[in-house]
């Protein structure tokens, strides 16, 4: 079904930064899109608590701040549309977005479409996934009840991610390729005072191995090279994201890591096409951030489509 | 207008095993944020797909043994079952084409 549709503002990606820009847009009376592939909340809906979004003293949960942003949203009338977006075409100020659903005009663009989890990409992962491997702990802790769990990563994801598995698992090992983490000191306190959890410094997975469900990890000192095993029923990967710019390659300027290099404004090096939330370079991958990323590039996108 | 079925351990076998159509299953629980966000998807795939295909959800939390016979280890997880026996197993969240997909290589 090929369509021509043109809009004032087309956002790509329903995160906070993309319903947030929404919001904004919607309420200026722009005629604006929100263009989703998947899931709308983005990652945050895997939190089972957000305790460090402001307005929320107790926390929130994760699908919960999702659905309120997300209602909110179309509340003041913002149009929704599921649909992967390929790519990004520029003829003077018109941008010809290609997306799974057709082509879809604009005449600006906020790109908020996040990032995407890392795998490890070692042998057994693949295989194992949904039998042992598993990216939500949140989603997936019920099923390692009474039983050893691995966590693999060393920033706020894999944390958080062990944390929650002290509540089924009968032990967490983290296993962290340096020899300190880059998690939230809080987070590290609480980690650090849990005696269900242990760490594994400078080890790396090579394998992952089982029969019909993950039994064991082969290991890798990656200071002193020594390998091992060890012996666990489930293993959850939390070892970082990758920005989903891919075919934004040839479009805007992207940083060697793939994230939107934009300026206060959001803008990009293009007119006219701005990025919100952890996309950005220098994002600090906070639905805080992310949801003023929103505003901030919403509000810039109405003046560049004044003429301002 | 076609809804999701609800499965459990008790009709499991009469709804989805004996069923001569394929059945799509959506193993799910209330604490799953992912398992919510595919919820609207495989309605809309219940009612696309309706005589086709049959679609129903079984909650995990309510119906352990059910789970467990199929190893369901992660949710969502949706298992497409062809005469009695799943034909295709799909871990995750995926876009709704990706289930087109899915649902239509077994047809």
């Amino acid at each position: 079904m090929a369509t021509k549709q043109a809009y004032d503002v087309v956002i790509i990606g329903g995160g906070p930064a993309g319903l947030t820009a929404g919001i904004y847009a919607a309420r200026a009376r722009l005629k604006s899109l929100l263009i989703e592939k998947g899931a709308m909340g983005g990652w945050v809906i895997n939190a089972g608590v957000v305790e460090n979004y402001p307005g929320f003293p107790d926390g929130i949960n994760g699908l919960e701040l999702a659905d309120a942003m997300q209602q909110q949203a179309v509340k003041f009338g913002l149009k929704m549309l599921t649909a992967e977006v390929t790519g990004l075409e520029l003829k003077g100020e018109r941008k010809t977005l290609k997306t799974s659903e057709g082509d879809i005009m604009a005449r600006a663009v906020i790109v908020a479409g996040g990032s995407d989890r890392v795998k490890l990409g070692v042998p057994g992962e693949e295989e194992f996934t949904g039998r042992g491997v598993a990216y939500c702990a949140v989603c997936d802790g019920y099923f390692y009840r009474g039983v050893p769990v691995a966590v693999v990563g060393g920033g706020n994801a894999a944390l958080n991610e062990a944390l929650e598995l002290t509540k089924f698992a009968s032990k967490v090992t983290v296993i962290h390729r340096r020899d300190e983490l880059r998690a939230t000191k809080i987070l590290q306190e609480r980690a650090f005072a849990e005696p269900k959890i242990r760490f594994l410094w400078n080890t790396v997975v090579e394998a992952i191995e089982g029969e019909d469900t993950v039994k064991r990890l082969r290991l890798k000192n990656v200071q002193t090279g020594d390998k091992s095993t060890l012996d666990i029923s489930g293993v959850f990967v939390t070892v970082g994201f990758k920005p989903n710019t891919g075919y934004l390659k040839n479009v805007v300027t992207l940083a060697d890591d793939g994230t939107i290099i934009t300026n206060e404004k959001m803008e990009t090096d293009v007119p006219g096409i701005f990025a919100a939330g952890d996309i950005r370079s220098s994002s600090i991958r906070q639905v805080a951030a992310a949801v003023g990323d929103g505003a901030v590039a919403a509000i810039y996108a109405e003046h560049y489509l004044a003429g301002k | 207008m076609s809804k999701p079925v609800e499965v459990n351990d008790g009709n499991f076998d009469q709804t989805v095993l004996q069923s001569k159509t394929p059945v799509l299953v959506d193993f799910w629980a209330a604490w799953c944020g992912p398992c919510r966000m595919v919820a609207p998807v495989v309605e809309e795939l219940a009612g696309e797909y309706k005589g086709k295909v049959t679609v129903a959800k079984l909650n995990v939390d309510e119906n352990p043994k059910t789970a467990s016979q199929y190893g369901i280890m992660s949710i969502p997880t949706l298992l497409i079952f062809k005469n009695g026996a799943p034909v295709s197993n799909i871990v995750g969240f995926r876009p709704k084409a990706e289930l087109q997909r899915s649902l239509d290589a077994v047809l």
